[in-house]
């Protein structure tokens, strides 16, 4: 349990710069959620957290301290990596044992015993304990490393998109369980995701990455209701906002060249005429396709709407987000 | 729906395949066949003409393999007491007495030594190299690296007699620490390559969980690479030991005495009056056996090891 303040952190590999000047302070208890797309630095923040890189710039404190001169298992971190991370040649217990019999912690075999079983009860692979690592499928090898990640009580849990490779049913009960387990340890997460809906439930904040700098960093309606910038706006939203040309309306402010509307930012029944092209069923939301003046977008309607494709729609913006040239927010 | 498929071969095509493997067997196991069986024989059988597939086994090629003899005259055979075991029963027969036991015993255990001796210890820098070499930022990696392959690139013995002065200058000639160095020398280029090889194939992550799991460098190195390693490991060194085993030009040049091995020892034996043929193929045969258990023993790993990489685990 501790907070975690990253300061003004860079890291290059080679040409490519991977984190630059990337500073954010995660509360003690904190669940933070990295979003970005894949080279945005996320996994790189992982490990310098962690201590398997070092930074060529910037410090990480945990606690308070600077652990830039700790070992990997000095800083007391557990990570759940995106792939690889089980020990081929142990059972599943004794992959999930093998942090407690580190020299660091060394606990007695009973003590390490009960607590095996009690992770693999909450994961539900109690029953594969005695299994090679690599006679499980995809799904029970993910859930026995965060099981690994589990046992013990560090200081952080570094988590990259460790539901994946699951499937939706098994993801959506893990990410319930995994709040559970953060809401009942009040541990410090930090975790890295490309779902947004893992984004939003489970964070108490969210950092969004872009080309290996903190563009935004807040809580997640914080983050979906004003995003600083046309790129932090796209990571979060199903579906994605639609980005217009700032002149298809009337009222828009100085500078502003683009309109971003998300689906409640459009009132529909009144203003200019669009032009239904497709209906979407999904299921628990129903997307109208439109096209306004040669442009297309994408909005969400009442599953029981009589629109079809060819009618006509009068749509007006309510409140809605205005970006400049560069794609950063004007109002 | 016919009878041909792609993937299980034609009746016709195993028939052969059978043939092929029987022909190969045969042509490899029949000089170790005759070997083993030379063995057995006595010393006019083995060198009959035609020589004798069907015969009376004997043991007279052990006894002599173990023993120094000499002639005795019929009055020293009859003052002797009558013999205790198979041993002076078999000598006495053919008028002989046991003057001492031969050499071959040390000789054999100085094989042992030596072979294992360079064999562990080439695994064991090996294996040091080539996990910094595969892990580790090391400056002129790939220099160093062809510096250590082109030690192969010329015959061992191509360097004899620079290695049989350096030898005789630093005290080395017909010590066992000679010859494991020099065996070590040899192997551990195959060695470090190898194992390289078989460590790149092992990814990372694995080390960097244990590192976060609260284990030091070398720990992690210890429990998670090396048993995944193993594999590799037993290759090589089944490589290692074959050579270190069989080499003859070296120590024929460089022991002979306390630290001479096997190999150049098995030609050198007599028996009274003429090659001792028998003897000689059962010192092959014991000789035999050591590289063929450990292969034994090991060939899980190595059917292993040739596959390693190919399957995505």
């Amino acid at each position: 349990m501790a907070e975690v303040v990253l300061d003004g952190l860079s890291k290059a590999f080679g040409k490519t710069q991977a984190l630059q000047g990337v500073s954010m302070t995660i509360p003690d208890g904190a669940f933070v959620v990295l979003l970005g797309p894949t080279g945005a630095g996320k996994t790189t923040t992982l490990r310098l957290i962690s201590g398997l890189d070092a930074p060529d710039a910037g410090d990480v404190r945990i606690g308070g301290a600077s652990v830039l001169a700790d070992t990997p298992a000095q800083r007391d971190v557990a990570m759940v990596f995106q792939q690889y991370s089980l020990y081929p040649h142990l059972s599943v217990r004794d992959n999930l044992a093998f942090p407690l019999r580190s020299p660091i912690l060394n606990w007695p075999e009973p003590q390490i015993a009960a607590r095996v079983q009690d992770v693999a009860q909450v994961l539900r692979i109690a029953h594969k304990l005695d299994n090679k690592a690599t006679r499980l499928s995809g799904g029970e090898m993910q859930r026995v490393s965060i099981g690994r990640a589990l046992v013990r009580s560090p200081r952080i849990f570094l988590m990259d998109e460790p539901l994946s490779s699951l499937d939706a049913k098994l993801r959506a009960e893990l990410r319930v369980e995994l709040k559970r387990i953060h809401t009942d340890l009040g541990a410090t997460f930090l975790y890295v995701t490309h779902d947004q809906i893992e984004a939003m439930t489970m964070a108490s904040h969210v950092g969004v990455l872009d080309c290996g700098r903190l563009v935004q960093f807040g809580a997640p309606r914080e983050i979906y209701e004003n995003p600083v910038s046309t790129y932090v706006a796209t990571r979060l939203g199903q579906p994605r906002i639609n980005l217009l040309p700032a002149g298809l309306f009337p009222g828009a402010p100085r500078g502003a060249t683009q309109i971003g509307l998300r689906p409640e930012h459009i009132r529909q029944g009144e203003g200019q005429a669009a032009t239904v092209r497709r209906i979407e069923h999904l299921g628990d939301q129903t997307r109208l396709h439109l096209t306004l003046a040669g442009h297309g977008l994408i909005t969400l309607t009442d599953a029981h709407s009589p629109l079809g494709p060819g009618d006509t729609l009068a749509i007006r913006p309510e409140n809605p987000l205005w970006f400049d040239a560069g794609g950063i927010r004007v109002i | 729906m016919s009878a041909w498929s792609v993937t299980e071969p034609s009746a016709r095509s195993k028939g052969i395949a059978a043939v092929l493997v029987i022909l190969y067997t045969v042509i490899t196991l029949l000089p170790l066949v005759w070997i083993i069986a030379t063995g057995f024989k006595t010393g006019p059988d083995s060198i009959s003409y035609p020589p004798k597939v069907i015969f009376q086994p004997s043991l007279e090629g052990y006894v002599n393999l173990f023993t120094d003899r000499t002639r005795a005259t019929p009055e020293q055979l009859a003052a002797m007491p009558p013999p205790e075991n198979f041993v002076d029963e078999i000598v006495q027969r053919r008028g002989e007495v046991i003057t001492q036991p031969s050499k071959f015993g040390a000789r054999f255990l100085n094989s042992v030594i030596i072979g294992f001796g360079s064999t562990f210890l080439s695994i064991f820098l090996g294996t040091l190299a080539a996990y910094a070499f595969s892990r580790f930022r090391v400056p002129l990696k790939d220099d160093l690296l062809f510096f250590i392959l082109s030690t192969r690139m010329m015959p061992p013995i191509a360097v004899a007699i620079p290695i049989f002065l350096m030898f005789r200058q630093l005290g080395l000639s017909d010590t066992h620490l000679g010859m494991i160095l020099l065996y070590t020398g040899v192997n551990i280029s195959l060695a470090v390559w190898l194992l390289k090889g078989f460590i790149d194939e092992i990814p990372r992550e694995y080390e960097e969980a244990a590192l976060i799991d609260g284990y030091t460098r070398l720990q992690a190195f210890r429990k998670v690479v090396l048993p995944q390693a193993a594999t590799g490991i037993a290759s090589t060194a089944i490589f290692c030991l074959i050579f270190a085993w069989n080499e003859y030009a070296f120590a024929f040049l460089l022991t002979s005495g306390t630290a001479q091995t096997a190999p150049p020892f098995i030609p050198t034996i007599f028996g009274v009056g003429g090659k001792d043929w028998p003897a000689v193929a059962a010192g092959a045969t014991l000789f035999l056996l050591p590289v063929m258990i450990f292969t034994i023993l090991l060939r899980k790993h190595l059917l292993r090891g040739i596959t390693f990489g190919a399957v995505r685990k």
